[in-house]
């Protein structure tokens, strides 16, 4: 299996004195389903923040389908679009109906037609069932309907690998399962995802390995079978322990 | 107070021999439009690239962009007008100095830098704070998607921040109206400086001031109005006031 995501030996401090990130290694192949998991402060948003770039590292190498992101002339948005992301807060464009959302970036990235561009985003909201709310505002949406229009609008740039920045944290416990039908679809879809959640029934259900990480370190990265029938660190017994409790 | 009122002072022929009083106010009132129209054109245009640079990463355009906001907010409207009218010209290399001295029309042109540059201070602070009050992820998300920070700013950002600011930045265009009164100092014959030569000529104060806050009002009124409409029409369903 050929390696989509590639992060070799990765720090990352915000300021000289606060390091979030210790010498993190971590492989995503095609296809492949990887959660990442860990306390609050533990690194893991940051974690895939910088898989584009988004947050700078200091020393390490990431490398996204096969392009170094601290190369010499990597063209970063261009490298961006391939890889989608969905953030916990949605970060839906306010101003712009559901449509124009998803065809914003497809049109001025990826240079599609208008036509184009309306077509594709039409198959992914009937995908994750929004078909009826293109015209709408996001505002105007249910915080569940516009977790699922976010991950649409990045589906419209066919990524090779979907990032999930915790996108169930901030939705209303109802809501929480609508989004993770519409990401244990996509991951029974061969697509290639690394989801930061805390959802371990998600993570039981699609993940093939499962990465436990604390104070910016990776302490653990086993097949998620494994690792939820004895994880292998005290500490991550501990963490999970004390989320499945209830 | 022994005052004689006489409100059929504007029918009468002005000595300047160009019409009425009437016209006189009129003439300056339409000074005073075009300057500040063009006045405001400087002070958006120039201003939102300024709070553009303000809200940039890195340390080199948010230091630009400060300076910037600095000089112009921080003086007096009449200083930079005296500044730009009287001292500007003089410190120029010869030929430049005089060719900006004999311009015809050189307290308009100045007037409308002046109050352009000046006014572009305040809409670049508005800008900026706009771009700021955005939550922070949706700069990120338009990056993630590949946008360029070009695209960034004009697709996602700015229509946002501009209807945020748009209840001050009404302030501002209103400001930009009522500042072209100080032109009147460098010789620009706008409404103000009309209304006091037709007190100058015909003795009644009381009634070319009272034509001239009119006109104030009802410009100020009309341009408050068309803010509103426009802030009703940009409106984004579903974020705001409903």
């Amino acid at each position: 299996m050929s390696a989509v995501i590639q992060i070799e030996n990765v720090d990352k401090w915000y300021n000289p004195a606060v390091q979030v990130l210790r010498n993190v290694s971590l492989t995503v192949s095609r296809g492949e389903v990887v959660v990442v998991c860990g306390p609050s402060g533990s690194g893991k948003s940051t974690l895939i923040k910088c898989v584009n770039a988004l947050e700078p590292i200091q020393h390490g190498r990431i490398v996204v389908d096969g392009e170094d992101l601290g190369g010499k002339g990597v063209n970063l948005p261009r490298l961006r679009a391939r890889v989608g992301m969905v953030f916990q807060h949605f970060e839906l464009f306010p101003h712009m109906r559901v449509l124009d959302n998803l065809c914003l970036a497809q049109c001025k990235v990826l240079g599609r037609s208008r036509q184009e561009a309306e077509s594709r985003a039409l198959v992914l909201l009937d995908r994750v069932g929004l078909t009826a709310h293109a015209a709408k505002f996001p505002g105007q949406l249910s915080g569940g309907q516009q977790q699922r229009v976010a991950i649409a609008r990045a589906l419209a740039m066919d990524p090779v690998v979907m990032l999930f920045d915790e996108a169930t944290s901030a939705l209303d416990p109802e809501m929480v399962s609508e989004v993770l039908d519409v990401m244990v679809g996509l991951a029974q879809s061969g697509m290639t995802m690394m989801v930061v959640t805390h959802e371990m029934g998600f993570a039981g259900k699609v993940a093939n390995r499962v990465v436990f990480m604390d104070q910016g370190e990776v302490v653990e990265d086993a097949p998620s079978k494994q690792f939820f029938e004895g994880a292998g660190s005290e500490r991550a017994r501990q963490f999970l322990s004390k989320i499945l409790t209830y | 107070m022994g005052y004689h009122w006489n409100w059929g002072i504007f029918w009468e022929q002005s000595p300047e021999g160009t019409g009425t009083y009437f016209d006189m106010l009129v003439q300056g009132l339409e000074t005073t439009l075009v300057t500040a129209a063009l006045a405001w054109l400087i002070a958006f245009v120039v201003g939102s690239v300024v709070g553009v640079l303000r809200t940039l990463p890195g340390r080199v355009a948010p230091a630009i962009a400060t300076c910037w906001i600095e000089l112009f907010r921080n003086m007096p409207l009449l200083v930079q007008l005296f500044l730009w009218y009287f001292v500007v010209p003089d410190l120029l290399p010869g030929p430049w100095g005089v060719w900006l001295k004999q311009l015809p029309n050189a307290p308009f042109i100045t007037a409308v830098l002046g109050i352009g540059f000046f006014m572009s201070a305040r809409v670049a602070v508005q800008v900026a704070s706009g771009v700021e009050a955005l939550p922070r992820g949706q700069r990120a998300a338009a990056t993630a998607l590949g946008l360029t920070g070009p695209q960034t700013y004009r697709y996602v950002l700015l229509p946002m921040a501009y209807r945020i600011i748009l209840p001050p930045l009404t302030s501002e265009l209103l400001n930009t109206i009522k500042n072209t009164s100080v032109a009147l100092t460098i010789g620009l014959a706008e409404l103000t400086a009309r209304a006091r030569a037709v007190q100058e000529f015909s003795f009644q104060v009381f009634e070319a001031f009272t034509a001239a806050t009119l006109a104030y009002l009802v410009v100020n009124l009309i341009a408050t109005l068309a803010a509103r409409w426009l802030e009703d029409r940009v409106r984004v369903p579903g974020f705001g006031k409903p």
